[in-house]
């Protein structure tokens, strides 16, 4: 069964008198176990489109099916209710936390909030989900400015598979990191979804980053969706001149002497 | 304790807490160190200072001991100056919470509640305030915290605005946590720094602002006050000038150690904000 | 070729911090040619950029040699243009693009303001701002983000300063505007022949047009030399993990393909 299905979503925003569309009747659907991947230059209206979905803005039409639910007509206790399952891992590893929080208020939060287990085992539980993403037990009593930068988007990764989502939305979760660091954390999110069959909407400006974790690709351009398919297909093959801009420029690694600049944009 | 720290290694906020301390002090200890009705007949009128080791800082026109004015005086200078700061406070900080999150109407209504007191002088609403209701202490408390509130209301509801579009709150909300929650455990706290900042200013000019109803008469009659002591030498200035110098000289001494101290808080504040 | 400047045994340790920023480095930068300074965050990098144009902040401890062969240090604007990560931040929100790019030529050529103004509309023609003569009259926060980007570009080389030193310039700028600000910094340099610092944490971004490439890790030099050399045959661990860590449209995927 189809986990996710987006219809004809459209949002605009009023800027200076003018109303701007940020997404414009954008479809789209996500199967279980699946990533994925969403791209588009800066302005496309994919990180609008992954906050109407995960109510974090309201969209001004369009449905989205999730889990067999209607997505948007869900409010109050029923909606937080139901955020278990759709989580999200945000870009900006700092500000994604509350300056004042430790490791374990972070990831007590979620367990308490949706009960997943006893408040008595809250602790032992905590220590499984840091170990789980590769972080000490012992972290659990740092404070969250004293963790690096990778160390807290894998905490923040904890804190989204702690109530057990079915699907996780990544917004640049690994545009902020040093390269060292990027590849473990995508290898930790490729783990993570074989392990628990999690489905990712995985958002990015860097198709390299995409091409890595994505079954699928779908290309954003000034808030409509201009193309979407297997990831092989899109990236060898691109149609839209959104796409064929995007692949071509990722920076290759050029290890022959050259003359001149690799980029003919 | 680690603002604490911060606090006291800045030289303003040494100096301040320093005063601020020795003033608590001597509000808690003036029955002690001048037992008594500080306004009672204590001895001979007009008796200049430092010549009656009895009075060292002299008696005014009707024989009141200088000294005990001046130490009693501190007591009701910083209470009300306080009281009226915190109650300046509580009501700002509930305004600007309600409107910076209800957002919408409730929040253009209580912003345009907030212009109107900021457009009237608030002495002047002090003013009209004791004198229409009649002076007692809680009722000045009141008149200022009325001229002082928005302020603060005005501080919070920006620092919550800008606080709920963080990306922290966003993950807040995406774990389903109650707004309630969210509000008082995600927002308040981190909006709560600049305002603290702002309380001791607050509380410097409710000091300045019931010395100067007292000033003009508008103290609360029964209890002994620099503004009225100030007020009381007034007539005799040219002759025993003292008699107005001391208790200026305490509100001074009060309103820089207020200034000082809300200086040191700012910087130890913001040196908190810079650390990675 | 001539040595631009010669930096020996530069250490730099900020204010309140124990561990230095940058630890020993000697480095000789050659007149007009493209050094790319790579490394990831805390390797001194940008110290190193900040220590070269004089915009160290107060309290910064600098020790070891900067030996300019013009024998002094360049005037940030005049000698050296600056282009840094966060174009809304370095432009004045309060000034339009005009004034913001006439004023370099104005104060360090001495131009009038009627010239500086031709020239600053001659410079923003060659940054490839659409409708240069409307955009002289916009200020900053109308532009998008590429754009501000061009405009700080514009105003670093306004003065036709000799050396460039471009900070993470394309950092926060999405791919697409990445490759064209990269590309049109590499066509200024080349027409103006001058000597370019490009400060990126991107090896694959660099291998595109350096002539020469530092690798830098927290706050050493670990490997310096011309570009395809270093990059096909590394010496040190760390380069190697770099290039090996980097991914582009020919790395396999780390899913399983076939679909769920």
């Amino acid at each position: 069964m189809t986990l996710l299905t987006i219809e004809n979503l459209s949002k605009r925003f009023s800027s200076g008198g003018r109303a701007v569309a940020a997404v414009s009747d954008v479809s789209l659907t996500l199967e279980p176990g699946e990533t994925l991947g969403l791209v588009g230059a800066s302005g496309s209206g994919k990180s609008t489109l992954a906050r109407i979905l995960m109510r974090l803005l309201p969209a001004d039409t369009g449905l989205i099916q999730f889990e067999g639910e209607d997505w948007l007509t869900l409010s109050g206790a029923e909606l937080r209710r139901r955020r278990a399952r759709m989580q999200m891992v945000f870009q900006d590893v700092l500000g994604a936390f509350n300056p004042r929080a430790t490791v374990a208020s972070v990831l007590d939060d979620p367990l308490r909030i949706h009960a997943i287990v006893p408040k008595a085992e809250r602790p032992r539980e905590i220590a499984v989900l840091l170990d789980r993403v590769g972080l000490p037990a012992s972290y659990a009593e740092r404070s969250i400015r004293e963790v690096s930068g990778g160390q807290r988007q894998r905490i923040a990764i904890a804190r989204a598979i702690a109530t057990k989502p079915s699907l996780i939305v990544l917004d640049e979760a690994v545009s902020a990191l040093d390269v060292s660091i990027r590849g473990k954390i995508l290898e930790l999110l490729v783990e993570l979804q074989e392990e628990r069959g999690i489905s990712y909407l995985f958002v990015s400006h860097d198709l390299a980053v995409l091409r890595a974790v994505s079954h699928r690709i779908a290309v954003m351009e000034t808030g409509r969706l201009v193309e979407t398919g297997p990831m092989r297909q899109v990236i060898e093959n691109p149609q839209s001149s959104a796409a064929k801009a995007l692949v071509s420029a990722v920076p290759r690694l050029v290890t022959e002497p050259t003359e001149g600049p690799s980029h003919d944009v | 304790m680690r603002l604490l720290r911060d606090l006291v290694r800045t030289q303003e906020g040494a100096i301040g807490l320093g005063v601020l301390v020795t003033l608590v002090l001597i509000a808690l200890l003036a029955p002690v160190l001048s037992p008594g009705d500080p306004l009672r007949i204590a001895g001979r009128a007009l008796l200049s200072p430092f010549s009656d080791p009895a009075f060292p800082l002299g008696t005014d026109r009707l024989g009141r001991d200088v000294l005990a004015g001046v130490l009693h005086g501190t007591r009701t200078s910083l209470a009300v100056g306080l009281a009226a700061a915190l109650a300046a406070i509580a009501i700002g900080l509930c305004v600007g919470l309600t409107a910076g999150f209800a957002g919408g109407l409730i929040d253009e209504g209580l912003m345009r509640v907030v212009d109107a007191f900021q457009i009237v002088p608030s002495f002047l609403l002090a003013l009209a305030f004791v004198s229409v209701i009649g002076a007692s202490v809680p009722v000045v408390v009141l008149a200022i915290a009325l001229g002082a509130w928005a302020d603060p209301a005005r501080l919070t509801r920006a620092q919550v605005l800008s606080i709920r579009e963080r990306d922290y709150v966003a993950s807040a909300r995406v774990i389903g946590m109650h707004p309630a929650e969210i509000a008082f455990r995600e927002i308040l706290p981190n909006a709560l720094p600049p305002v603290l900042a702002l309380s001791a200013i607050i509380v410097a000019a409710a000091i300045l602002t019931e010395a100067a109803l007292s000033f003009l008469g508008l103290g609360d009659p029964n209890v002994v006050t620099w503004g009225s002591m100030i007020a009381e030498g007034r007539n005799i200035l040219r002759s025993s000038p003292s008699l107005s110098i001391f208790p200026g000289i305490a509100l001074v001494v009060t309103v820089v150690g207020v200034y000082l101290f809300s200086e040191g808080l700012t910087k130890a504040l913001g040196g908190r904000r810079l650390e990675p | 070729m001539s040595t631009l400047c010669e930096i020996r045994g530069l250490s730099v340790t900020y204010h309140g911090q124990t561990v230095p920023a940058l630890n020993q480095i000697d480095l000789d930068i050659v007149a007009g040619e493209r050094l790319a300074i790579i490394g990831e965050s805390g390797s001194g990098k940008s110290t190193l950029a900040r220590a070269m144009a004089g915009l160290l902040p107060v309290g910064a401890k600098l020790a070891g040699e900067m030996r300019w062969s013009s024998g002094q240090p360049p005037l940030p604007g005049r000698d050296l243009g600056f282009v840094f990560q966060d174009p809304s931040s370095s432009l004045n929100p309060v000034l339009t693009i005009g004034e913001q790019v006439a004023e370099g030529a104005r104060r360090h050529l001495g131009l009038s303001w009627k010239s500086a103004y031709g020239s600053a509309l001659k410079m923003l023609e060659r940054v490839r701002i659409p409708q240069p003569d409307k955009a002289m009259m916009t200020f900053p926060h109308q532009l998008s983000g590429g754009q501000r980007q061009r405009v700080a570009i514009a105003a670093a080389l306004a003065a036709k300063p000799g050396i460039l030193i471009a900070d993470e310039a394309t950092s926060a700028l999405d791919m697409v505007v990445q490759a064209e600000i990269v590309s049109l910094l590499d066509e200024l340099v080349r027409e103006a022949g001058m000597t370019l610092i490009f400060i990126t944490h991107d090896i694959a971004l660099a291998s595109g047009f350096a002539d020469r490439v530092a690798i830098f890790k927290d706050g050493r030099l670990v490997e310096i030399g011309p570009t395809g050399h270093v990059l096909s045959s590394p010496k040190e661990p760390y380069t190697k993990m770099l290039i090996a860590s980097h991914r582009d449209l020919t790395t396999p995927p780390l899913i399983r393909e076939a679909a769920p």
